[in-house]
């Protein structure tokens, strides 16, 4: 209770220095506000006008019924062999957008990347968390005050055998420097009841997901929603078993070369493809038989270069915050 | 099909092809990947205009699979969108060799590959923006440089820039948004996501009246978020933190390319799907052309009284975005060809600016202008390079500023109320960046006397003794020569590039 | 007027969605809750545009029995188009969260101002 008062009387203290330093700022953010909600306004109004002379929902007489939307209902399943029309659509006539979609998800990894890596050493000190003294003094000094607190709790957990990783992690945070820690230091405690259930739990998860890729051309699904699933699966045995255990089958050298090589195949199959397409050359690629798994021609490959991209972009999204590094 | 018809395409694919090899690889063979992959690039769209201009090629669709429009994606090939290209790869190429030095003082090594990884899909996707010939299309690789752009902000990882960052996040979403939101509601009444049939039903619905107030708030949204995106004025709030605080690479490619990338698909959208007239009927561009103006002078006047070196550039920038959003608001073909213009003047001269003052500052410490005294002594290239950088954005005859001004003028002129209101505003803004820009040029070039080093030393000695790293290589040189030889060449020798803008122009429609 | 609100309920309902997270991203100053705004805008649009592409009494765009006839399912384009949007959605969410754990590392606040405020006085 204490350490926010004091947090949020600095934080006021910081306002009112800065306002009675040029006077204007306070007006500028009363108008800014006023200005702002004078746009939402104007936004709702044009939108709401906009929306009620739209075509109905729900008729088939739209303008967008179309001989598009027909072409692809009609002869999707004939001209790329998926069940899944949505499927046909996305990763066959309009397979550009999709792959611009795919490095999207790329471009954000990458980001995120830059922003949550520790690399350790001369570059934690660059990337400068703390730099700024009078919040570290601010923080210092309300840990100095749940010390007591934290020590309590300390030996209590000493005594019933699980409070060694918090002590460790209460020392850390007293002495706010990550580079030398330790990689136990992120490993999350053993739960017994979490353990026994995740063993039951993950293969069913895996399964589930890989069942989902690959039947993306026959069902609902498909590469993204099943890479999702497998990649929660993956966070779910980290979080049970520790970084030691999933690092002996999931670490950064595997995602990285997973990664580059699922979305190289992506980029080969698709400039191929778009290459023959537009030269009207003949692709060679079999279609299948309809509703068989080995059908649709590259529909099933791609969707498995996306799920393998997916899996791997959730659960290192999931390390990097954890840990800083994948 | 002739083979050189599959050069945006291979233009597209190679940028992105090189951005994920490069993310197995380390930090220097990644720089000499992105470095081939961008003058191959260069070359390929360079070829393209030759062919589609001085050959006659005109324009052409290019099927993005196996089946043809209205069913499939396509780009569109011409020679605008040729020159287009050209402009980004140009930049792009010469950003990345003459700032190598810049990059690897800023950035840690083990992310300098991921920052060169998001050049090249930046750049790509800039590629792809302009060649692109499908809405969503579109709004998909909006989102690709929306996001490298930030990428490219943060990548120092200063307080400052993650802060920058995140605002620029906050108000480029919501331009995404409200762009979207456009793209849906365009879907909705016309059935198609492609430019050409849209044109075609929107023709038709203007010719029976139909859906006229929603085209016109369709018009209004996807302007207002691309408008947003590009940092118009009520929307420039972080343009000068995140180009001034950034390394200098991204200061060029974020000033200079990803916001035109903005306003190219703009006009593109005018004149490829909903066809300049109907734009023009709607009264939309009059509201473009005064926030144009707006931000022409507002950006002249906090650059006179920005102190530091970077944001001065920055607070530039803003009047040059106001510049190019008034040429379109003229609402006349001579006006949006002005733009266009101004687009490519502008992008060569303020990657010369920003290149140049690399030397003079390092973006993590204010460099006050009056500390800049005596510095041509020191650094001779670069003050000159800067000096005739500064000459161009000014408008001094033999520069591109100089033609880019006079085109805009002469496309203001013969509009009646409209042509006042844009002579004035040219005539005050340029006395401005006379003002404020020729303030550094001579603080640079006079001897530092005795007593004022006197007294700098005392007041505010760090600063004037700043260690800034050498960016200087023969590379560095070679960037600053050529961006100053395309300078002139488009002073100069403006005519052929202003026919391939209007034949491209009409190619459009 | 109230036809006009029953024909298009979908789209009203996700014009005011759209425009709450709109005013959300504008006006809140916690990171989370702008995260949050962005959300709901986002998830608004695809609201939108999944209805567009409904047809009353007609199923999901999966072939079943071989039937492709037209007058069977419903437009398939919207739902592909959502799909996309879904995956940038994801994206543009993780890296601002991914910047907001940052921004909270170095200031110790989620609140932008306040940390713009800190970041100008560096």
């Amino acid at each position: 209770m204490k350490k926010t008062n004091g947090k949020k009387l600095n934080k006021r203290n910081v306002k009112e220095n800065i306002s009675s330093k040029n006077g204007l700022s306070k007006r500028f953010e009363s108008t800014y506000r006023v200005l702002s909600a004078i746009m939402i306004v104007l936004l709702l109004g044009m939108l709401v006008v906009m929306i009620l002379g739209m075509p109905p929902i729900g008729y088939a007489q739209n303008p967008d019924n179309n001989e598009v939307a027909a072409r692809y209902i009609e002869s999707g399943l004939k001209e790329t062999g998926a069940v899944n029309i949505v499927s046909g659509m996305i990763l066959d006539y309009r397979a550009f957008d999709t792959f611009g979609e795919s490095c999207v998800l790329f471009v954000a990894t990458i980001c995120v990347t830059i922003m949550l890596r520790m690399d350790g050493g001369a570059n934690s000190s660059k990337a400068g968390e703390d730099e700024n003294p009078e919040a570290v003094t601010a923080l210092k000094k309300k840990e100095d005050e749940d010390t007591d607190y934290e020590d309590g709790i300390t030996a209590i957990k000493t005594r019933t055998g699980r409070g060694v990783s918090r002590s460790r992690r209460v020392e850390h945070l007293k002495s706010h420097t990550f580079e030398n820690v330790d990689s136990s230091f992120f490993e999350p405690e053993h739960d017994t009841i979490l353990q026994k259930c995740a063993k039951f739990i993950i293969p069913i998860i895996l399964v589930f997901g890989v069942y989902i890729v690959l039947n993306g051309h026959l069902s609902p699904g498909g590469g993204f929603s099943g890479g999702a699933v497998i990649g929660a699966g993956f966070i779910l045995y980290l979080s049970a078993f520790g970084f030691e255990d999933t690092e002996r089958f999931m670490n950064a050298k595997v995602i990285k070369w997973v990664t580059f090589g699922a979305l190289l195949v992506y980029c080969l199959a698709k400039s191929y493809s778009f290459f023959t397409g537009a030269n009207h050359l003949e692709s060679g690629i079999p279609l299948g038989t309809p509703g068989a798994i080995l059908s649709s021609g590259l529909i099933l490959i791609l969707n498995i270069c996306v799920g393998m991209v997916v899996a791997c972009t959730m659960y290192s999204f999931y390390a990097l915050v954890r840990r800083g590094r994948i | 099909m002739e083979f050189i018809k599959n050069f945006p395409f291979f233009s597209i694919m190679l940028g992105m092809f090189s951005a994920i090899v490069s993310s197995v690889l380390g930090a220097k063979a990644a720089k000499y990947v992105a470095r081939t992959a961008l003058f191959i690039i260069m070359v390929l769209s360079g070829v393209l205009l030759w062919y589609t201009y001085a050959q006659g090629g005109g324009s052409y669709v290019f099927i993005m699979g196996h089946f043809p429009a209205p069913w499939g994606n396509e780009i569109r090939g011409g020679s605008l969108e040729a020159l287009f290209a050209v402009f980004v790869s140009f930049i792009a190429f010469f950003c990345v060799i003459g700032g190598s030095k810049a990059v690897e003082s800023d950035i840690e090594e083990k992310k300098q590959s991921l920052f060169y990884i998001l050049v090249m899909l930046m750049t790509s996707s800039l590629i792809a923006m302009c060649y692109t010939n499908d809405l969503f299309t579109g709004y998909v690789f909006i989102e690709i440089n929306t996001i490298a752009g930030c990428g490219l902000i943060m990548i120092r990882q200063t307080g400052k820039s993650i802060v920058t960052a995140v605002r620029y996040m906050v108000i480029s979403l919501m331009g995404s948004g409200l762009f979207l939101i456009g793209v849906t509601m365009l879907y909705t009444i016309t059935g198609h996501l492609l430019m050409s049939p849209i044109q075609e039903t929107v023709r038709e619905l203007a010719a029976t009246g139909d859906y006229s107030t929603q085209l016109t708030i369709i018009i209004g949204l996807m302007t207002v978020g691309l408008a947003i995106k590009s940092g118009l004025f009520p929307f420039h709030m972080w343009i000068p933190d995140a180009y001034g605080q950034s390394n200098v690479v991204s200061s060029c490619l974020l000033s200079s390319v990803v916001s035109k990338g903005y306003i190219f698909l703009l006009i593109k959208i005018y004149f490829r799907t909903l066809g300049f007239d109907i734009v023009k009927d709607s009264g939309v561009l009059e509201v473009v052309f005064i926030f144009g103006i707006a931000g022409i002078i507002i950006g002249s006047l906090m650059a006179l009284r920005e102190k530091s070196l970077r944001r001065m550039i920055a607070y530039s920038s803003i009047a040059q975005i106001g510049y190019v959003y008034m040429g379109i608001g003229l609402g006349s073909l001579a006006g949006v060809a002005a733009a266009i213009f101004h687009i490519l003047a502008h992008g060569v001269t303020k990657s010369l600016l920003f290149l140049s003052s690399a030397e003079f500052t390092d973006g993590s410490h204010a460099r006050r202008i009056e500390s800049l005294k005596g510095e041509a002594s020191q650094h001779k290239a670069s003050a000159l390079s800067y000096a005739i950088g500064a000459f161009s954005i000014t408008g001094f005859p033999l520069l591109a500023g100089f033609v880019s001004k006079l085109l805009l003028g002469g496309a203001a002129i013969g509009l009646r109320t409209r042509q006042w209101f844009a002579l004035i505003a040219l005539a005050i803004s340029t006395i401005l960046n006379a003002f404020y820009f020729l303030r550094t040029v001579v603080f640079m070039f006079i001897a530092p006397s005795e007593e004022h080093d006197a007294e700098i030393d005392i007041e505010k000695g760090p600063e004037k003794f700043v260690s800034i790293i050498n960016v200087r290589n023969p590379l560095y040189d070679l960037a600053l020569l050529a961006l100053i030889a395309v300078n002139f060449i488009l002073g100069l020798f403006s005519g052929p590039i202003i026919d391939v803008i209007n034949e491209g122009l009409g190619l459009f429609s | 007027m109230l036809e006009l609100i029953h024909d298009n309920i979908n789209d009203l309902v996700s014009v005011l969605l759209f425009v709450i997270g709109f005013a959300d991203l504008l006006f809140q100053k916690n990171m989370i809750k702008k995260i949050i705004g962005l959300n709901i805008m986002d998830t608004a649009v695809y609201l939108l545009l999944a209805s567009q592409g409904y047809i009353a009494g007609r199923t999901a765009p999966i072939v079943v029995d071989g039937i492709t006839s037209t007058e069977a399912y419903i437009n398939p384009i919207p739902s592909g188009l959502v799909l996309t949007g879904i995956v940038v959605s994801v994206s543009v969410t993780a890296l601002m969260l991914s910047m907001t754990i940052r921004m909270y590392k170095k200031y110790h606040s989620l609140d932008l101002d306040y940390c713009l405020l800190k970041s100008r006085e560096e």
